[in-house]
């Protein structure tokens, strides 16, 4: 079917997915593994668990159909949808709440279905930095995490396979690598080509920035064909989602739920968990026994489901010893600026970017917050978008698009977030969602380290734009930052029980079978966007899994 | 410049339909045999062409290549085989379909009651006007708003991001790539042609 109004709005109430009474959504018995959650974290689990174990996955959202793609981008472009109505996200399933200093839009920052938030994001994907692992020591700010760059560096190979990375090794700042990625890099944009000139004379160094996303043939899938709308929806299917590793996970015998929130995890008195409780479509309830757990529903609903799962013997929530499930809620913040040159530009091709400098990113310390600098290849108004809203059509809208596209030029940026206890998620007092769960109420504060840094990477964008010539119109401050949509920090990752929710394993202190694979571990945020990390530690959770049920 | 049979296509595939233009055949449901069963006056209208008589899938295309004469610039031609190519998938029995069958009934029928003639009988100019008179203009799109914001979804919008998605009418503003076309991964290393 072809049509924005032919799709549905899931998070609504909608019936578009899987519905319908074909679906058998009943517990499947003696499962070894039940997943809580189908975006990367927990289709990485299951995807390496299902050849030896029985496994089940659990999600609250809907299986979407990869022939409404098209439609979905069509949502995309038309001015009448906003950004969640792309993948159904909102309504009483997503309510939720805002009560800190500082707005967080939830519900353009996730998406809850087969796939998770990959369905709708960039895919930019790069490896945290070997200082990110000891911010506390190197830094001065926020624990440092229990395990090292060295624990983590064969996941990430494996990440970057797994994932399929396009990028290249000309990049000095990275951290260190002992193959090339999967995939080349994606060529240089004509833009960045103007940025190089500007950028050396200035002394300052671009380098190429790995892309989840094929440029070539990879795993069955398409090479990119320029829709140019990954961020939200790849139509092609050349930009990973989680899709992938769900279908993989099925094909070795795992059993996939969809519309299947888990209400609340159960347990016995040996600290172990014993049971999710799912509701489904049809108004039922359903109890998945499993011998463990792992619980991958994203950075905000991982911390709920154990605050919504306190029992007598644990009025705070379910692996809450520490009282820190929900705290050090963080992002990363947004800094750019933008502006126009006399001569063409040529933005809005593709939906991703090219070229970026790390340059600055180590130069972190107490009052400088890690961040990174990007070169955008979709600065400025697509024509398209631009056409569909306006008084004008025929030839007097012809030139409006002319004037208004072709010479913008933008750089963006990502800056670290400090740890803070107040900044937090917590359930809401008297507000429920579809199901009568108290929704998640979100306190998100930002620290001055992240907005002095904010106004830093400013400093050298502009700079650099002037460089370039480019009459500056934009720039996104302290004042006009908002987040990238990574949650993290809410369940984090300590060796001490009463300073994390995880171990250096991830599996809960407090219950001996019970693991998470989320960025809600990450104790400290670097600059990097989080998702290549967020699936070496999924595999390496999968690991420990099987190590521990091959013990039992 | 000439829109193409591989714009009609390429503007297709932007929105998630195949059509028959790719092959260069037209859809054998075509010619009012929609889901909507009424293209006949089944409800029982006096078939005098007012009322919210559901119009025939022929009448879509005729009224539909109407208004793109009027919103889409003078620089382009081939107009009414684009519509029609692009209206070949773009008809296919969905929700967004019947949408577009009835916000062309709703046009049809103002048209008819303030001009005495269907939409395709019409001037430019008062095809134009019309759409103004609608107040299809200054609207913002709403697929379940008021009749001008669904017409400005379902006609005219629908009309533009055909145009405005295809390599023609991106070239027109100087992409050939645009947003929903897949152009390829190669025109963003390249400077203007
Ligand atoms: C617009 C946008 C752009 C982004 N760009 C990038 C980028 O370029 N690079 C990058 O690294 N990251 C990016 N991200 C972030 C990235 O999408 C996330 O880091 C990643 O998807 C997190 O994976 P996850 O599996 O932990 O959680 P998610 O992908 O969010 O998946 C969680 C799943 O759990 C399910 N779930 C939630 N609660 C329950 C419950 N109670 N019961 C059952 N299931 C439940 C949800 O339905 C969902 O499907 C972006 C995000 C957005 C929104
Ligand atoms: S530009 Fe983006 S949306 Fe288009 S094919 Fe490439 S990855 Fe997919």
């Amino acid at each position: 079917m072809s049509g924005a109004e032919s799709v549905g709005n899931e998070g609504g109430g909608g019936t578009e997915g899987s519905d319908g009474d074909a679906v058998d959504r009943t517990p499947v018995p003696d499962a070894d593994v039940c997943v809580v959650g189908a975006g990367p974290a927990g289709a990485l689990v299951a995807d390496r668990l299902a050849g030896d174990h029985e496994v089940v996955v659990l999600d609250a959202g809907p299986r979407f159909d990869p022939e409404d793609r098209l439609a979905r981008q069509e949502r995309a472009i038309r001015p009448f949808y906003d950004r969640p109505d792309v993948w159904g996200v909102g309504g009483a399933r997503d309510a939720h709440e805002n009560a800190g200093d500082w707005f967080y839009p939830l519900n353009h920052a996730r998406v809850k279905g087969v796939g998770g938030s990959t369905l709708h994001w960039q895919g930019m994907v790069m490896r945290l930095h070997e200082d990110d692992f000891n911010s506390g020591s190197t830094r001065g700010v926020g624990p440092d995490w229990p395990i090292d760059y060295a624990d983590l560096r064969p996941y990430y190979v494996e990440a970057e396979r797994e994932l399929g990375v396009a990028g290249a090794s000309d990049n000095p700042y990275a951290p260190p690598r002992e193959e090339p990625h999967p995939m080349p890099a994606f060529e240089p944009s004509y833009s960045d080509s103007l940025f190089a000139e500007a950028c050396e004379s200035l002394g300052i160094d671009m380098h190429s920035v790995p892309n989840a996303r094929n440029s070539e043939p990879y795993d069955d899938r398409s090479p990119c064909v320029g829709y140019g709308t990954c961020q939200p929806v790849c139509p092609s299917g050349a930009k990973y989602d989680a899709t992938v590793h769900i279908e993989r996970a099925e094909e070795r015998g795992a059993t996939v739920i969809d519309r299947a929130p888990v209400q609340r995890l159960e347990h016995d008195d040996d600290d172990s968990v014993t049971t999710a409780v799912y509701a489904t479509p049809e108004g039922e309830e359903h109890g998945q026994e499993a011998d463990a757990f792992v619980v991958a529903a994203g950075g905000v609903e991982t911390p709920r489901l154990l605050l919504l799962s306190d029992s007598d013997r644990y009025p705070d929530g379910l692996a809450n010893g520490s009282g820190h499930v929900g705290e050090f809620f963080m992002d990363h913040l947004f800094a750019g600026a933008g502006g126009t040159l006399d001569e063409p530009t040529r933005q809005n091709h593709v939906g991703f970017y090219t070229s970026a400098c790390d340059q600055f990113y180590d130069e972190a310390d107490e009052t400088q917050a890690p961040f990174k600098l990007e070169f955008f290849n979709y600065a400025g108004p697509s024509p398209v978008e631009m056409a569909l809203s306006g008084d004008d059509w025929g030839d007097p809208l012809l030139d409006r698009l002319r004037d208004g596209y072709g010479d913008h030029v933008a750089m963006g940026g990502l800056v670290e977030q400090a740890p803070d206890a107040d900044s937090r998620v917590t359930l809401a007092d008297d507000r429920v969602d579809d199901h009568g769960n108290p929704v998640p109420r979100i306190e998100w504060t930002v620290g001055d380290r992240a907005l002095d840094t904010i106004e830093r990477a400013n400093e050298i964008q502009v700079e650099i734009l002037e460089e370039l010539g480019a009459d500056v119109g934009w720039v996104a401050g302290p004042d006009a930052t908002g987040p990238a949509y990574h949650h993290m920090g809410t369940t984090r990752m300590s060796g001490d029980p009463d300073r994390g929710v995880v171990d250096a394993d991830c599996r809960t202190h407090d219950l001996d079978n019970c693991w998470i694979a989320s960025s809600s571990v990450f104790p400290t945020s670097g600059a990097m966007n989080p998702t290549l990390t967020i699936a070496a530690l999924a595999l390496r959770v999968a690991d420990d899994v099987d190590a521990r049920l091959g013990e039992a | 410049m000439e829109l193409t049979r591989r714009d009609a296509a390429a503007a297709l595939a932007a929105v998630g339909a195949t059509g028959g233009v790719a092959l260069g055949v037209r859809r054998a449901g075509d010619g009012g045999t929609g889901d909507d069963g009424s293209a006949g006056g089944a409800d029982g209208a006096a078939g005098d062409g007012e009322g919210d008589r559901s119009p025939s899938d022929e009448a879509v295309r005729e009224a539909m290549a109407a208004v793109a004469t009027a919103v889409y610039p003078d620089a382009v031609s081939g107009v009414e085989s684009f519509v029609d190519g692009f209206l070949d998938g773009r008809l296919d029995g969905s929700a967004h379909a019947e949408g577009i069958r009835a916000a062309v009934a709703e046009l049809e029928s103002s048209a008819r009651s303030w001009y005495d003639a269907p939409v395709a009988d019409l001037e430019t100019a008062e095809r134009d006007e019309l759409l103004r008179e609608l107040g299809a203009d200054t609207a913002e799109e709403d697929p379940h708003g008021t009749t001008a914001e669904r017409v400005r979804f379902f006609v005219v919008n629908e009309l533009l991001i055909a145009l405005y998605a295809s390599p023609t009418g991106g070239e027109l503003v100087g992409i050939e790539n645009p947003q929903g076309y897949a152009g390829g991964a190669e025109s963003y290393t390249r400077g203007s042609p």
